[in-house]
């Protein structure tokens, strides 16, 4: 296909070149593939833009993963959510037309970084004379490797109050109270029952301190929080500022934390980093709030901690793996709450990540900065 | 009156033990405790109060012209473990010259703190999300699935901005909301701090993504919000009540939620409490209905407790009261 391209833009005559002018010449648009129904404002953005053509899995459900890599084939750029498995085989199966892979998220851990980096956005070499100057001309001015576009700090709000709304559900025990009401456990008002642990005079502590940690204890602040404490792979002290956070090691969030919040991202270094080592340190009366990722938390350690009373109480935004099967034991636990990985679920931040994704992928197809880049 | 008389007391209820230390510490009085979790029969209510010269009772419990008709004159002081008043009959309290003790800003934080937990639960549909992951409606990510409202970039109203309804505006601003209003019967300095401006009612309910009642129970309250209330707020909007039930016109409500006139609301106080399991408003998605925990932390009830409690010890050798009602 490139090479049919190429045939036709020397009989054009095509003048010096930069990717864009090359494609606009051809007079056609890049190929994109969006790999699900992803909210109106970005696919207005895509679709008033004029600069791509696009075929969409237009479904509220994940592409079925042949279907993804048929669909992907010769696309210049992919726009996916955090479903898809960005690796060799979908790199391959689209080939060495993608650009940019921008995803609808500010997690990344579905993407293989080291493919997206290997891949070069031209392959071919060319001996005609005018051709190498081009080709040339292309690789000086686009850096090599695919470009990422993903979803930072639209969704931090949203993310951050979530977090909040699940440590408060959990530490007063809303989910417990609404069945009571609904079954008829509810009698008169009576001193003890249904009592829960407040957040005045406590000590919140953070493990993973980023834009999402940080926002999470703008919102605790005035709760009357006693201290916050963090760490994290290193001391954070323009992050820690903002929120007046001390920076404490692993050992001492967990022994010292009536809250304790994740934040970190996962890598192999945070892979079940809240085991059994973690929660046997912790209070008795802590809660244990994980909207991170689920390979952060050892759910079979998170079991034994809850169903002991080795903590009091969990609340988790994320599992392993999502869904979480219907049949599993933390489920059986009044002291745990469950959510379906909702935080970044308001209509506005969706539609914002949306138009975000939207507009990193146009970017880089334009071979220009996009608004928020993945460094690979 | 003889110096030595034992003053005889009823408490209506087991109370948390901070309390019942101090009661039984002061050794002033002869307790006659209802010594379990589950309200006092009226009949032995009526009973038990006989001759008391104090009172320590709950929010469940009536102190109406039969109750103190029944303690007879001894009767010096009544000390509520809330900070509410509505169960006393307050002008024939005020009539017979009995004092009254209750526990106003102890259970500030803790209230507060579930109104925003309840705002929360009901704008991000947290009731629903943990519905659907039991029942196996959790598939897998999707990007419109259980979105619900944020406060990010919102217009909050608190009707009533007392010692409650500011912990709660301070609670709130730190997550963008845009504007705070708020109405009652005059404006109040202590609003300046969370930037709270004064407005009518109806331009509160009318403008406000979030509307939070937070005033106290009275006869201009009653039934505030009902069908005209709740026909001015958006259809996008949350309704959140934690101050009493009978602020609110529950019929009209229903249909409000049921026909989509308002998106959703979170109750923590009912009319009756308990609210019976058929009613209607249980059956709907977007009702949160919580049992009146408001203040319900271990920390709290303890320190609510041993207020009543010092409360209740003042009023009977005619001290000064920690927290004392006026009426």
């Amino acid at each position: 296909m490139w090479c049919s391209r190429t045939a036709l833009g020397r009989l054009q005559k095509i003048a010096p070149c930069t990717v864009t002018g090359f494609h606009r010449a051809i007079s056609t648009l890049p190929k994109v593939y969006v790999t699900r129904k992803v909210p109106p404002d970005g696919l207005d953005i895509l679709r008033k833009s004029g600069q791509v053509q696009f075929e969409m899995w237009d479904s509220d459900d994940p592409v079925p993963r042949v279907e993804l890599l048929k669909k992907v084939k010769g696309c210049d750029g992919i726009l996916c959510v955090l479903t898809e498995k960005i690796d060799a085989q979908l790199l391959d199966a689209a080939g060495p037309n993608l650009k940019v892979l921008s995803t609808m998220s500010v997690g990344f851990d579905h993407l293989s970084l080291d493919e997206l980096k290997k891949r070069s956005v031209v392959r071919v070499t060319f001996r005609d004379s005018f051709l190498e100057v081009c080709v040339v001309y292309v690789a000086l001015c686009v850096p090599r490797g695919i470009r990422v576009g993903y979803t930072p700090e639209v969704l931090t709000d949203a993310v951050a109050e979530l977090t909040v709304a699940l440590l408060l559900a959990t530490s007063r025990r809303l989910i417990e109270a609404t069945h009571e009401a609904k079954t008829g456990g509810w009698g008169t008002w009576r001193t003890l029952w249904l009592c829960g642990h407040e957040l005045a005079n406590s000590t919140v502590g953070i493990l993973g301190l980023g834009r999402i940690g940080v926002a999470i204890a703008e919102r605790l602040k005035p709760f009357k929080v006693k201290k916050f404490i963090y760490t994290d792979v290193e001391p954070r002290p323009e992050l820690a500022k903002m929120i007046e956070a001390e920076y404490v090691s692993l050992d001492e969030l967990a022994k010292e934390s009536d809250f304790l919040a994740i934040c970190c991202a996962l890598t192999p270094e945070t892979h079940g980093i809240c085991n059994w080592n973690l929660f046997s340190k912790m209070k008795k009366n802590a809660i244990f709030i994980n909207t991170s990722r689920g390979g952060v938390v050892n759910q079979e350690d998170l079991y034994e901690a809850l169903s002991t009373g080795v903590i009091a109480g969990a609340g988790l935004d994320v599992t392993t793996p999502e869904p979480l099967p219907t049949h599993h034991p933390l489920y059986t636990l009044k002291n745990c709450v469950i959510l379906p990985h909702v935080a970044s679920a308001s209509y506005t931040t969706r539609n914002s990540m949306s138009a975000l994704a939207a507009n990193n992928l146009l970017a880089g197809l334009r071979g220009e900065p996009m608004p928020k880049e993945l460094k690979l | 009156m003889s110096a030595q008389q034992i003053l005889k007391v009823f408490v209506t209820r087991r109370i948390p033990q901070e309390g019942m230390k101090i009661l039984q510490k002061a050794g002033l009085c002869n307790l006659s405790v209802w010594d379990s979790d589950e309200p006092v029969p009226r009949a032995e209510l009526l009973k038990g109060v006989a001759g008391a010269h104090g009172i320590l009772c709950l929010l469940s419990d009536k102190i109406d012209t039969e109750v103190l008709d029944a303690a007879g004159p001894n009767l010096k002081v009544i000390s509520t473990l809330s900070v509410g008043f509505d169960h006393l009959a307050i002008d024939e309290i005020k009539k017979r010259g009995i004092r009254v003790g209750y526990t106003p800003d102890v259970l500030t934080d803790a209230t507060a703190e579930l109104t925003v937990a309840l705002l929360l639960a009901t704008a991000r549909r947290l009731p629903e999300g943990v519905e659907e992951v039991k029942n196996g409606g959790w598939s897998t990510w999707k990007p419109l699935w259980l979105c619900g409202y944020g406060l990010s970039g919102s217009t909050v109203g608190v009707i009533g901005l007392g010692r409650i309804g500011l912990a709660i505006a301070r609670r709130l601003k730190p997550f963008g909301v845009k504007r705070l209003l708020y109405t009652g019967r005059q404006p109040k300095p202590q609003a300046q701090e969370v930037d709270g401006e004064y407005v009518p009612l109806d331009t509160l309910v009318g403008e406000s993504d979030f509307v939070v009642v937070s005033c106290s129970l009275t006869p201009d309250t009653q039934g505030l919000c009902d069908k005209t209330f709740f026909s001015k707020m958006k259809k996008t909007s949350i309704f959140i009540n934690t101050s009493r039930g009978s602020v609110v016109n529950q019929e009209d409500l229903f249909e409000a939620l049921s026909s989509g006139q308002i998106a959703a609301a979170g109750l923590d106080v009912t009319t009756p409490e308990p609210l019976p399991t058929v009613h209607p408003l249980l059956t709907l998605k977007n009702c949160v209905v919580l049992p009146h925990i408001g203040s319900a932390t271990y920390s709290t009830r303890g320190v609510m407790s041993e207020l009543t409690a010092n409360n209740l010890l003042a009023g009977l050798t005619g001290s000064e009261m920690p927290s004392e009602l006026k009426m």
